[in-house]
């Protein structure tokens, strides 16, 4: 295949870069108050991406533009999902963002960007397209977390997120190139090869695994690699913690299965020992430090901590079904910690963020609804049946009790069972507790539309997990 | 048109309409309004209760075989599937005529009690929703919906203990219920697990159609040691039941759960909920018949319930707290039956008792009604005066409750305590002393509470005597209409029930432990047994122990604090109940800290300060501080604990392969 | 003759001080971002000795894209910096915190 007959399989992200490039230019020229124009042809443009993947949806695996670009399923599956969840976080940010008076066209075109980054993730098939997508990607991120400039916290954050950022992606690149110089190669099928090819264990490529998995589990925030996580969370504007957490969690996904999986599949032995001390030191920390925490960002940071240690079992586990059961994972984790930001942005209003527990107290008197959809999120996040939050727990589990990590089974629901409290505090507080203020909540119409059906949709997935767990094997098993 | 033709509808309709109810009464319940919330849920489990008795007829009377069958399947991996399935054959069908029904009766009875509390749709709410759960336990095919359920009625259960938040005691008490039942359920999970493990599947049938193949297999969870596959899953089942029908040393949260609402004490902990677990060993009964290991324990365990809190009941001065232990006791006799392979007649006696003990609890809320929420039967005395329908019904649940010949309970526990004598397990001669001693026990604290409380003199205050009335007719319709069958239940019920094969498949017996077809050849009709009855001990130890009561508590009222002082040990111990509060409290506040902190912390101060001494507080305090420190906020902090992350991955990794 | 080891043993010894300047450093943000600097440049060295020794030309490309990264970076940690200083009129590491526990 010529290049120019391969150009056809990055149609999608070659768009997105023009759309994104256009949009910028025409956020500069028109301006306006609210930046409206702006944020609809965002969400168009991530919609016509979406069309586009659809419509030549890889079915086989392609490695294309000298093996640096791989097409495959679950490549497919993953830019929808990130552009589709990035729509409904737009959708809520804007919201946010004119209420709080922080609208700026530049969040919408970053947040494109962030995008693109996610997507050469997504389909990266050499160590530089896996870095190149990760910096363009995590640049987007810093630039957003620090854009409320009057904010002391979204500045003190941003920069910690930077240094911290660099720091890891130095690591990781570090990593990369110990990789490289051992088996000269940055494909990663070429990679994989080399590893097959060498017989017993090569320190080089063990010392390089440890530098390129740091970089992994800063991205998805596991322990001791976590610490930015709920600084950032706490600081940035929510509309960021929103995108922060959400989208790029996929991308990461996508990133740890590339490196690991395609790229060092027969080391699996050496890493899968490295994902369960981090898995299980992110799930301790993640679920204990939660409890003492009094604002829902910095709750909801620590239990994204501990909810990442448990989605990198499904990884440690090294089977397809294991992959498919953490990207099922990631994909609900995306959904519910969309939902219960969300709520934070929905009760704020303006010069008012409602991100301290205590503005929970008492929903159920202000807007029963509301408290019912929370209701929902919290206990499919403490992963109680029959709610989805369950069926992603279950999933991974079976896998790792069927390769016979019955002790890691016991510690991670024994960890969730302690992580549940917080989420169950937040029910009580919300129905047992006497409101603090009993001012009506202010949101949009299309606001609470899309939040309830966040909410429904986790309720709705709970009663029919099948399908989109089919769709994950299927993704997987290329 | 008939309508058995879609039975299927039938029972899905069973478990919708308290569903629907429920979520009426509660997210709607500022819409429905009052009257609205109790009309929706008792209309809800009224037609649950009326489409059970179809059901019953069905199958009981029509001889309809059993139904199985999946009406929705969630979910399947693999071989195994989720399915929200029903199994509705003479056993789970007894068990939903019970539950709706009690539960029906109650919801009624809650329009009175419950008519001046704020949380009132909540409340209803909840008890609809409690019934849902319930009915989903019983009628499950499979383990999934099973434990669905189990965890569902806990939930509701710590729901309603702690429904009164206000009152620190009654939060703790549901804070109680649910870590004592944690425990149960971990043993619970762990029998599951088991089960998915070595059967690779999760229906009952096939459970118990693959069991008698692995009676023989073993598990060796300790290196070196194996033990029977199948004592090691009944026993873990069987730790699940010990937690929700609170047996010895789980039974601590049940005295507790008493500061919830009267009619949850009526419905959930006597009537239903905590029977699940009696109904639960019934349902395996294939797998239990298959480890005498796993019948000893169980009947070991019910034995030393039975006596033991029994004795403790005799102590208590609380008139429901006085209920709650004879429960625990009653609950040790279905469990001796299960022991002895008597699973009918375990269920037999849960039939009867769940008539007559939410009769006796509902006579006690009609009491403390009246007495303006003076639960202290010290201060009681003499009601009869005043309450005649209550006085009269809590005289039929007391006879029924001590088994006086030919109330419901005497056939239920003469049968059991029968069946007990022809067991041939190696401590069938223990467990049968202990429930001989337990009928003596039972009449005398039964009657020790009937003659506190309505006979005797006058102990009342001033201004409780003046506005002491019989309480309003949607309190005393229930109780009567429950008063009939704690009273007729018996004499048309155990024929049938305990020797005419009535459970037909539903229950398996072991030829060899078949105890109730021993006593089926000496069977000749209610009349006879109730004669033979006369030639036996228990029927004596009963009349012993009412006069024992009368003598003590009306002829001469100041014996117990003469007695009191002469056993002052033995009375100690009782009025400690054995110390086990004391122990969990020592472990759980000091020996466990680790744990607890963490469990504790998320608490409210109130909590926290009501449970731990001030000590612990502070060391909490400390702790929090700690762990909140790691989280400097100092950029170099964080970067150096990424660095020394990666020398940790480091060593591990890279200098493991150097060695 | 300039051996492979001598070139990675410098580029370790770069990575090893610039990571100890990250953490060490607990005065001023810029020297961090200096540290960041220094840290990628590292990186490049192994890669021009990898790329050099293996005859293999991909290795100086990569070296090429994370310059440019490198340089992005710098502009954006720039600006936060000046965003951070304009709102606190500090820079002192030691000063950011507010956000912990």
């Amino acid at each position: 295949m010529t290049i120019t007959a391969e150009l056809v399989f990055i149609v999608p992200e070659i768009t997105l870069l023009v759309l994104a490039c256009i949009i910028l230019i025409a956020d500069t020229l028109h301006i306006e108050k609210h930046a409206t124009l702006t944020y609809w042809l965002a969400q168009i443009a991530l919609i016509v991406i979406i069309f586009l993947v659809l419509i030549d949806f890889p079915d086989e695996s392609k490695r294309l533009f000298f093996g640096n670009f791989v097409s495959d399923s679950m490549s497919g599956v993953l830019k929808v999902s990130i552009c589709a969840i990035t729509i409904c976080v737009f959708f809520y940010s804007y919201d946010y963002l004119k209420e709080h008076e922080l609208i700026k066209g530049e969040y919408f075109v970053l947040g494109l960007f962030a995008v693109l980054g996610m997507m050469v993730m997504v389909s990266a098939n050499s160590l530089l397209t896996v870095y190149l997508g990760l910096e363009l990607m995590s640049l987007s991120l810093y630039s957003m977390v620090a854009m409320h400039r009057e904010s002391q916290t979204a500045s003190e954050a941003a920069m910690k997120y930077f240094v911290l950022g660099a720091l890891a992606s130095g690591i990781l690149l570090y990593g990369i190139s110990i990789l490289y110089g051992v088996s000269g190669t940055l494909e990663l099928p070429a990679l994989s090869a080399y590893i097959e090819a060498q017989s017993g264990n090569n320190i080089l490529l063990v010392f390089g695994l440890v530098f390129v998995i740091v970089g992994i589990a800063f991205k998805l925030g596991l322990v001791p690699f976590h610490m930015w996580l709920p600084d950032v969370y706490e600081g940035s504007p929510t509309s960021v913690t929103l995108f922060v957490s959400t989208a790029p969690k996929l991308a990461a996904f996508a990133m740890a299965i590339r490196l690991l999986v395609d790229g060092m599949g027969p080391m699996a032995g050496d890493w899968q020992g490295m994902l369960i001390i981090l898995s299980v030191l992110s799930m301790a920390a993640g679920n204990i430090i939660a409890i003492s925490q009094t604002n829902i960002k910095r709750m909801l940071a620590y239990s994204t901590i501990a909810h990442m240690g448990f989605f990198m079992l499904g990884i440690a586990s090294a089977t397809q079904l294991g992959y498919a059961g953490s990207m099922f994972y990631v994909m609900i984790y995306a959904l519910m910690i969309m939902g219960a930001f969300g709520m934070v942005i929905l009760l704020g209003r303006k010069g008012y963020e409602a991100d301290n527990l205590d503005d929970f107290k008492g929903l159920s008197d202000r807007s029963p609804w509301f408290a019912f959809i929370m209701l929902i999120l919290m206990f499919s996040m403490a992963g109680v049946p029959p709610f989805i939050g369950f069926w992603a727990k279950w999933f991974v589990l079976k896998e790792i009790i069927a390769n016979g990590y019955i002790w890691l089974a016991t510690v991670a629901v024994i960890l969730s069972v302690i992580g549940a409290y917080y989420y169950l505090r937040i029910v009580k507080l919300m129905y047992f507790d006497k409101p603090q203020q009993m001012t009506a909540i202010k949101a949009s119409q299309e606001m609470r539309f899309i939040l309830s059906l966040n909410g429904l949709s986790l309720l709705f997935l709970g009663f029919m997990p099948g399908a989109l767990m089919t769709l994950c094997i299927r993704a997987i098993g290329y | 048109m008939n309508i058995f033709d879609n039975m299927e509808a039938i029972y899905l309709a069973i478990v919708l309409a308290p569903l629907t109810g429920a979520i009426i009464a509660g997210l709607f319940g500022r819409i429905v309004g009052r009257n609205g919330a109790h009309w929706v849920t008792i209309a809800g489990v009224g037609i649950a209760s009326i489409l059970s008795l179809i059901a019953y007829k069905h199958h009981v009377f029509d001889g309809a075989a059993a139904y199985n069958g999946a009406v929705y399947t969630w979910l399947s991996v693999g071989n195994i599937h989720f399915e929200v399935g029903f199994l509705v054959d003479r056993l789970s069908v007894t068990m939903m005529v019970v539950v709706t029904f009690v539960s029906w009766m109650i919801h009624i009875y809650t329009i009175g009690y419950m008519h001046d509390d704020l949380g009132y749709q909540r409340f209803f709410s909840y008890m609809s929703l409690f019934t849902f759960f319930m009915l989903m336990l019983v009628m499950s095919n499979n383990f999934v919906q099973l434990f669905f359920g189990w965890e569902g009625v806990g939930l509701v259960s710590y729901l309603l203990i702690g429904f009164w938040f206000k009152r620190d005691k009654a939060v703790f008490a549901g804070l109680k219920a649910f870590l004592v039942n944690r425990v149960g359920d971990f043993g619970f999970l762990l029998g599951i697990a088991a089960i998915l493990m070595y059967f690779n599947t999760l229906d009952y049938a096939e459970v118990f159609q693959q069991a008698p193949a692995l009676s023989t297999a073993t598990i060796e969870i300790v290196a070196g040691h194996d033990w029977s596959l199948m004592s090691f899953i009944c026993i873990c089942l069987f730790i699940g039941a010990m937690g929700k029908s609170a047996q010895v040393p789980l039974h601590v949260w049940l005295p507790d759960s008493m500061e919830g609402p009267t009619p949850i004490s009526a419905l959930i902990h006597a009537a239903t909920m905590v029977t699940a677990g009696i109904f639960m060993v019934a349902r395996m009964s294939p797998m239990f018949e298959l480890s005498e290991t796993a019948l000893s324990f169980v009947m070991v365990i019910g034995a030393v319930t039975a006596i033991s809190m029994g004795l403790v009941g005799l102590v208590q001065n609380d008139i429901k707290r006085v209920i709650a232990y004879s429960t625990l006791s009653q609950l040790g006799y279905m469990t001796v039956a299960l022991g002895a392979s008597a699973y009918a007649a375990a269920m037999f006696h849960l039939v009867t008792h769940a008539f007559f003990k939410a009769l006796l609890f509902l006579c006690a809320g009609a009491v403390i009604i009246a007495m303006h929420h003076e639960q202290d039967m010290r201060k009681m005395g003499g009601l009869y005066r005043y309450m005649p329908i209550t006085w009269f019904t809590c005289l039929i649940g007391s006879l029924a409750l001590i088994g006086f010949p030919g109330t419901s309970g005497f056939f239920s526990k003469d049968a059991i305590i029968e069946a007990v004598y022809h067991s041939n397990l190696p401590v069938a001669g223990f467990a049968y002393y202990a429930v001989l001693a337990g009928v003596f026990i039972t009449a005398l604290y039964s009657f020790r509470l009937f003659f506190l409380t309505f006979h005797g003199k006058e102990r009342l205050n001033k201004h409780t005597w003046e506005h002491l009335h019989e309480a309003p007719k949607v309190i005393t319709v229930p109780l009567v209409i429950l008063a009939i069958p704690s009273l007729l239940a018996g004499i048309f019920l155990i024929g049938p029930m305990l020797f005419d094969g009535y459970f037909m498949q539903a229950i398996h017996v072991a030829s060899t432990h078949d105890v109730l077809a021993e006593m089926g050849k000496d069977y000749h009709g209610v009349f006879s047994f109730t004669l033979h009855a006369f030639k036996s001990a228990p029927v004596y130890l009963t009349l012993a122990g009412v006069v024992t009561a009368w003598v003590l508590y009306i002829k001469f009222p100041y014996m117990p604090a003469i007695l009191e002082k002469r056993f002052s040990l033995l009375h100690k111990i009782l009025i400690n109940k054995y110390g086990f509060d004391d122990f969990y409290q020592v472990v759980f506040a000091r020996g466990s800290r680790e744990i607890g902190r963490f469990l504790w912390r998320f608490g409210d101060v109130r909590l926290i300060d009501g449970f731990f001494v001030n000590g612990t507080a502070l060391t909490i305090r400390w702790f929090s501080s700690v762990v909140r420190t790691i989280q400097s906020g100092y950029l170099y902090d964080y970067a150096f604990a990424m660095i020394l992350g990666l020398l940790f991955l480091l060593g591990i990794f890279v200098h493991g392969i150097l060695n | 003759m300039l051996m492979l080891t001598d070139v990675l043993v410098l580029a370790a010894i770069l990575f090893c001080i610039s990571v100890a300047g990250i953490f060490i450093n607990r005065k001023n943000v810029i020297i961090l971002l200096m540290c960041i600097e220094l840290m990628l440049l590292s990186v490049n060295m192994n890669f021009i000795a990898f790329s050099h020794f293996h005859g293999d030309i991909r290795g100086q490309v990569f070296v090429f894209f994370i310059l440019t990264v490198a340089a992005a970076e710098s502009a954006i940690g720039l600006a936060i910096l000046v965003v951070l200083f304009r709102k606190r009129k500090t820079i002192n590491v030691a000063d950011l915190d507010t956000l912990k526990g």
